[in-house]
């Protein structure tokens, strides 16, 4: 099968690439919008400043969600979970794809909270309810984090996770998903979210 | 809640993990690809390649050990050792390095951490500061631990954080090898004044050491890398005593 993995300069795929690869899923970058309608499947990578997306114009955008609307699975990972969202306060000027409801926004800003930010490290997965990205694995899970933004608690929410508060993890509506953690990076537990995300496509 | 890592460094030399004590002496300790699966298997939360002689031979990573383990290991991989420029940094990360460790490189060019940051983003930017208590302060050496830096560690840390590191590589050379215990003083002072993880190196010889540089001296990941290629104790069994003593670990 033929796996968009699209490429906008926010970080380094190789580790992305591999653990597909592992997986047995041929993934390709796509050079235009227009090379996505090969695509059986849709996956946005991203590390770094949402600014980064800027990369992704009008044309990625309607490209994609024209193949979104046709039924293709799409993924999201760390920054390319919070481009699903409608913006992120770390470049407010930015719109993201608009596909979920809600603003991202940077950790430690609701207050209180003593914790380091950025959030680097391992820690769990608080499943909310059943989804099929989440599938085989139990609440409690840890995953690798590394990231200062987060994506809001909203009824897409599939797992939170607890940095000082608890924020989106693991995000699912139909065929679109997203997590906030990198699953490349994850152990065991990541692959099976790859897998899950496989077997929708 | 965020899990207190247990990294386990790999020293390789010639493509063969080698530990010494002080950073001298070094002995073999093994295949890296080989230890790296072991580690893996037992719960490793990340691992670190550093390429302990290429500063002073001015020779780059071995991008063939990299692959070797970054290959079949889906976990974050860090390599460090004679990145000295951006073309360094890039090889190591196209051989398969989540993130590159800056060391001597970062004290003579500091703006290359910012060079870097802007490339792969924070996250794949460690500075690695090799300090040594000297008159009641924390003096930063540099060249695998044989030039001092006119730095001291506190200070520099918090400088590395603001030209976009995303972590802080801390190694005692005094306890480096030594199993004597971490130094808790010289990782606290760095935890505290940088917002960014620390992760403490140098001194790991019991499992309770772990425990004290994790409440004491306030990491946010512990480093070792002889306790384990000697299997002396095993990761597993290590992430248990720290669970029983209520640090929070992934099991």
């Amino acid at each position: 099968m033929a796996i968009a993995l699209i490429d906008y300069r926010a970080g380094n795929l190789t580790s992305v690439r591999k653990a597909f690869a592992a997986l047995g899923a041929d993934l390709v970058t796509p050079e235009t919008p227009a090379d996505l309608d090969t695509a059986e499947a849709i996956v946005v990578p991203g590390v770094g400043h949402f600014g980064a997306t800027r990369a992704l114009g009008t044309d990625w955008i309607e490209g994609i969600l024209a193949r979104v609307g046709e039924g293709r699975p799409l993924l999201g990972i760390c920054l390319g979970m919070q481009w699903l969202f409608e913006g992120s306060e770390e470049a407010p000027d930015l719109p993201g794809l608009g596909l979920l409801s809600g603003r991202c926004y940077r950790l430690g800003d609701a207050g209180q909270s003593a914790v380091k930010v950025p959030h680097v490290g391992w820690n769990a997965l608080e499943l909310q309810r059943d989804a099929s990205i989440v599938e085989g694995i139990p609440s409690g899970a840890q995953v690798y984090f590394t990231h200062s933004y987060v994506a809001p608690v909203t009824g897409d929410s599939v797992a939170l996770t607890d940095h000082g508060e608890r924020f989106s993890s693991i995000v699912q509506r139909g065929h679109v998903a997203g997590v906030q953690f990198h699953p490349e990076k994850s152990g065991e537990v990541g692959l099976q979210v790859l897998r899950n995300f496989l077997s929708l496509a | 809640m965020l899990s207190k890592r247990i990294i386990a460094c790999l020293d390789v030399r010639d493509g063969q993990v080698v530990k010494g004590i002080n950073f001298e002496g070094l002995r073999t300790a093994g295949d890296p690809a080989e230890l790296a699966r072991r580690y893996n298997v037992e719960g490793v939360d990340e691992l670190v390649i550093l390429d302990i002689t290429a500063t002073i031979e001015r020779r780059r990573a071995l991008a063939d050990t990299i692959r070797a383990v970054a290959r079949e290991l889906f976990i974050p991989l860090a390599v460090g050792g004679g990145i000295r420029t951006e073309a360094d940094a890039a090889a190591a990360v196209d051989a398969g390095a989540d993130k590159v460790s800056l060391n001597t490189a970062a004290l003579s060019n500091p703006a290359l951490i910012t060079t870097l940051a802007e490339r792969y983003g924070s996250q794949a930017v460690v500075v690695a500061i090799d300090a040594k208590e000297e008159n009641g302060r924390f003096a930063v050496y540099a060249r695998s631990g044989q030039a001092a830096a006119s730095r001291e560690a506190v200070e520099w840390a918090r400088e590395a954080e603001s030209r976009g590191a995303g972590e802080i590589l801390l190694t005692s050379i005094d306890r480096d090898g030594t199993k004597v215990g971490f130094d808790c003083a010289l990782t606290s002072a760095v935890s505290r004044a940088v917002s960014i993880p620390v992760i403490a190196s140098g001194g790991a010889g019991t499992l309770a050491h772990f425990v004290d540089v994790f409440t004491a001296g306030r990491a946010d990941a512990a480093l070792a890398a002889s306790i384990f290629h000697y299997a002396e104790t095993s990761v597993a069994a290590l992430k248990q005593h720290l669970h029983q003593h209520g640090v929070p670990v992934r099991l």
